[in-house]
């Protein structure tokens, strides 16, 4: 435990990331301490998802290092859940809400295992803690956007890992989903892992997160939110003079 | 031509064996083509497969199919890979990588098989049947081969059906969890190359993606399941294969490949129409009926408002004044009042406690879903 907790939960070195000749991640260097709440904060086309992809490995970058827990991504998938953006699948697809949930027990089944009782057991559980046990044998599609995006959430609870990265885990949900998800990653805080949330909506930064960073291409600033969020560093961000109520 | 003759007659049973294996397996493996959104890859597999029929016969100037096929295999898996790099590492998107090397490798097939046509070779003819297929020449060996490749891709699929699922489902989120996405990849791919050439001889480069689409778009009409989609779609190519050459055999001059891929057009029409979920005559009538009910309880509502300024809810109105205020039709009068929510004596309406209590809860329950 206690050579765990010297070791950052994810730390990136020089990573640039480029779609052709156009860089989305400019040379960024990033420590996330084990244990915070953190919201990556920035303008379309700032490379937020981008950087959630380079250190989950599904995009390759020209140039730089991601470690986690002082290892590469590879060895430790296990330690790593993902919540994508819900419009990234296509909901249509002919499953039920439970089984997307059990996929989140593939990673730690392996190849060709299938997942037995024990699994399906977790899988409830989770679906239980999304408040979302009653839909459990509804067709996706049939689902509402708040409900997909719990749905995408209990699929990573069930990996029970110590990293979590969530791609704009509030985009289309309305508020009693959005206070749901919040206290579940307040919970999962507490219980010591690390999360790191691209956010869009920055008036509830401060009342959400204990940790942020900046990020527009470039690294701007990353820090605890009583420190560093403030008007300066949203003005270097977003590029106009920001002012947002900030509680000091 | 009888019924009886699928059972003796040792030619159409081969050919109606065949048939049936390979719209099984074309199913099977265009469910995933359709899930992966990639429904026009067989097309561009076929087309692309036919360069690889000449070239193996102008190198060995036999015409065996099998060898025929191996060279179809390698120039369609040669086009597939192409058309995955094309989109990998240019900016030219799936479809346009698609149509640009289902077009250069097809216009290359075309002038080889012109330029066969001229060598001096007696055995040259009848390389052209792989444009429209020939069931006719289906000999037991290939129904064999077909059933072998079956039966691999089966195991194949039920053995990696979890990392399947998956990587349909979410790719990224696969690669996340540890799987070889690319191997994945690859093996499906591989598999629907096998299927579409393997399907060359019978239906014919030009119509063998039907094969591939029609049972999966089908299948996916009737179920939310993707192992009853998979299986349902096999069994609507098989269908299709064993009803097709009965067509075709029973009409002695009908080509067999084109017949087939008609039959499973057929069903997919069928399907779209009349499945229960997704079909659209059950989609126009659950419209028609979601019209008509919020048509009532819209007028019912505007009732409940007049009524409920009133002490005794049951006293009469006049017609008239829904008609000056919001659009109603006679038929939702008698449709209300066929269902004692409202009582009509002339030209006067009066509401019921059935109806009165109907309207009320009707805002009880928009008032709890806004909480």
């Amino acid at each position: 435990m206690n050579t765990s907790t010297t070791l950052p939960a994810i730390q990136i070195d020089d990573l640039t990331v480029a779609y052709d000749y156009k860089p989305v991640l400019w040379d960024i260097d990033l420590v996330v301490p084990e244990g915070v709440l953190m919201a990556i904060v920035g303008p379309n086309g700032a490379g937020k998802s981008t950087l959630i992809k380079a250190i989950l490995s599904i995009i390759k970058p020209i140039a730089g290092s991601v470690q986690v827990f002082g290892q590469p991504y590879k060895k430790q998938v296990d330690k790593v859940a993902y919540v994508p953006q819900k419009g990234s699948v296509d909901w249509d697809f002919p499953t039920v809400a439970l089984d997307v949930v059990m996929m989140g027990t593939y990673g730690s089944l392996g190849w060709i295992k299938r997942p037995g009782q024990k699994e399906k057991k977790r899988a409830l559980e989770a679906l239980e803690k999304v408040g979302m046990l009653e839909f459990k044998n509804r067709q996706i599609s049939q689902l509402s956007g708040g409900q997909q995006q719990r749905i995408f959430l209990a699929r990573a609870l069930v990996q029970n890992a110590s990293i979590y990265l969530m791609d704009e885990p509030f985009q289309g949900v309305d508020a009693t989903t959005e206070k749901a998800i919040i206290n579940i990653l307040k919970e999962l805080r507490k219980q010591g892992k690390t999360l790191i949330v691209v956010h869009h909506d920055l008036q509830t930064v401060p009342e959400y997160f204990d940790w942020v960073t900046f990020l527009n291409v470039k690294g701007i600033a990353s820090g605890p939110v009583k420190d560093i969020f403030n008007d300066d560093n949203l003005t270097k961000t977003y590029g106009i003079n920001y002012k947002v109520a900030v509680n000091k | 031509m009888e019924i009886t003759d699928f059972f003796t007659d040792y030619t159409l049973r081969t050919i109606t064996l065949g048939t049936a294996i390979l719209g099984a397996i074309c199913g099977m493996l265009g469910s995933f083509a359709v899930l992966r959104k990639q429904s026009l890859l067989g097309d561009a597999i076929s087309h692309a497969a036919l360069p690889g029929i000449a070239l193996a016969f102008i190198i060995t100037g036999i015409k065996d199919t099998n060898l025929l096929l191996i060279g179809a295999l390698i120039s369609g898996l040669v086009g597939t890979f192409w058309i995955k790099g094309i989109v990998k590492r240019t900016r030219l998107k799936n479809d346009t990588a698609l149509g640009l090397i289902l077009s250069l490798f097809f216009g290359f097939g075309m002038l080889l098989l012109t330029f066969i046509q001229k060598m001096p070779n007696a055995n040259q003819a009848g390389l052209d049947k792989y444009l429209f297929g020939q069931a006719a020449t289906l000999v037991e060996s290939d129904v064999w081969v077909m059933a072998i490749v079956t039966g691999i891709s089966l195991m194949v699929l039920l053995l990696f059906w979890k990392e399947l699922k998956l990587l349909l489902f979410d790719a990224d989120y696969t690669k996340t969890l540890g799987f070889n996405v690319r191997f994945l990849d690859i093996l499906i791919t591989s598999f629907i190359v096998l299927a579409i050439v393997l399907g060359l001889q019978t239906v014919g480069v030009v119509l063998m993606s039907a094969m591939l689409l029609a049972p999966a778009a089908a299948a996916r009409q009737w179920t939310n399941n993707l192992g009853k989609m998979i299986i349902l779609a096999s069994l609507f190519g098989a269908f299709s294969g064993v009803f097709g050459t009965a067509i075709s055999a029973s009409q002695n001059n009908l080509s067999t490949g084109p017949v087939i891929v008609l039959v499973a057009a057929f069903l997919v029409v069928v399907s779209f129409i009349f499945s229960p979920g997704r079909g659209l005559l059950f989609r126009e009538i659950r419209f028609r009926r979601n019209r008509r009910e919020l048509h009532q309880k819209k007028t019912l509502s505007f009732m409940y408002h007049i009524v409920k300024e009133h002490k005794n809810i049951s006293r009469p109105h006049a017609i008239r004044i829904l008609n000056n205020f919001q659009g109603f039709t006679r038929k939702t009068l008698n449709q209300l009042e066929e269902e004692q929510l409202i009582a009509i004596s002339g030209n006067q309406w009066s509401m019921t406690q059935k109806g009165y209590d109907q309207a009320e809860s009707m805002y009880n329950q928009f008032g709890n879903e806004n909480d």
